[in-house]
């Protein structure tokens, strides 16, 4: 399988003080962790492509290390994550399913073995197209304080061969929610879900 | 704190290759991006002194963490930039009155020089609209190789009542700079030119 071949990384931190509400004496921190890479199967229908997945594994660990170093090092403030793809033009969408395994298993790794599934979407588009990264609980998904999404993209990826890559990890809830559910409090953490 | 802050964001952009050349030290910038209330939306006011000294605390403040999240010392920065946009309920001369009168300053104080022009850019526009941010060398206007612009933007900012403030440093220029010019070995200093 092809060697990973980075062009270029972004990393995104938001810190969130109010959204028109009281401000938090601790603020919602998001951070995203974006990789641009080459696309080895672009311009071609290419049927065995998922030994590719482990070829992503180290670019996986070190986003999700980086985004924990971005967040202030301690792996312990993460509460949300999700992850997404961005496949330039002359890829499939199936391509960028070849980011679920190495980019989910890296930051559960990453955060001693979260539980939950790890939220994801991905969509085939031009340089500068625009990522709704979604976020849940990482140790139960239906922690509904939890539910957000991350708009991430760069102008100038992904390009036609290449593939944009995404990690996103929140240290907390929606700077004011306040819709009930499920809380953070009442996790059993037994299954992922609850 | 004279700004009533919303958020804050940071962007760290790497790229490593660049038309399949390795780029090597990567070229790296950042940019820190707050977004603050407009004290003076929906109305005329005369006197936007207020506007000039949230600019003088913004300037620090975000030369602070856009330094920080580049991760080397202030001394390594080589050029800079600044914008703004500013919300429907208010004029461009805000953005003026942060930007231009009193931002300057402490960003040379944090990165100990600076004698050329900041380069800036400003515009009123809605939420997520893109920011290119204008770079140039910190003391030589004229070097070539540091002629760049960096796209930023917060898909939920500015909202009407809102301004979105931006500071950009990077530690080198262009990927693949050969356009000729003044180069950075030959800057005098002087005159903030040459």
């Amino acid at each position: 399988m092809p060697e990973v071949q980075v062009r270029k990384k972004l990393t995104i931190v938001e810190e969130i003080f109010h959204e028109g509400g009281p401000s938090s004496s601790m603020p919602l921190r998001r951070a995203a962790a974006l990789a641009v890479i080459h696309n080895p199967f672009a311009g071609a229908f290419v049927k065995d492509i998922a030994g590719f997945m482990d070829d992503l594994k180290p670019l996986g660990l070190e986003m999700a290390r980086s985004l924990v170093a971005a967040l202030g090092g301690d792996t312990t403030v993460v509460e949300g994550y999700g992850k997404g793809a961005i496949v330039g033009a002359s890829g499939e969408i199936e391509h960028g399913a070849l980011w679920h395994v190495p980019g989910g298993y890296a930051m559960r790794e990453i955060l001693g073995g979260a539980k939950a599934i790890v939220a994801s979407t991905k969509k085939v588009g031009g340089p500068g197209t625009r990522l709704d990264v979604p976020i849940t609980h990482i140790n139960a998904s239906y922690v509904r304080s939890h539910f957000d999404a991350m708009e991430v993209g760069l102008a100038d990826a992904p390009r036609a061969d290449e593939i944009l890559l995404a990690l996103v990890m929140t240290t907390g809830p929606r700077v004011h929610a306040r819709v009930g559910g499920l809380k953070a409090s009442e996790i059993k953490g037994e299954d992922g879900l609850r | 704190m004279k700004a009533h802050i919303r958020k804050v964001a940071t962007f760290v952009e790497e790229t490593n290759t660049e038309m399949g050349r390795p780029i090597n030290p990567p070229t790296r910038r950042a940019a820190a991006v707050a977004v603050i209330e407009n004290p003076f939306a929906g109305k005329y006011v005369e006197d936007l002194s207020e506007l000039m000294a949230i600019g003088e605390e913004l300037g620090e403040l975000l030369t602070l963490r856009a330094v920080a999240a580049l991760g080397v010392p202030a001394t390594s920065v080589e050029s800079y930039g600044k914008a703004a946009a500013v919300g429907e309920n208010g004029e461009i001369e805000h953005a003026a009155a942060i930007l231009h009168p009193k931002l300057g300053a402490p960003v040379r104080r944090v990165l100990g020089k600076g004698a050329a022009l900041i380069p800036s850019s400003k515009k009123r526009g809605g939420m997520g609209v893109a920011l290119d941010i204008p770079l140039g060398h910190k003391d030589a206007a004229f070097v070539r190789s540091h002629f760049d612009g960096m796209e930023v933007r917060i898909n939920d900012a500015p909202r009407a009542n809102e301004i979105v403030v931006a500071v950009a440093v990077a530690d080198s220029g262009r990927p693949l700079a050969r356009v000729g010019g003044l180069t950075k070995d030959q800057i005098k200093g002087e005159d903030g030119l040459r």
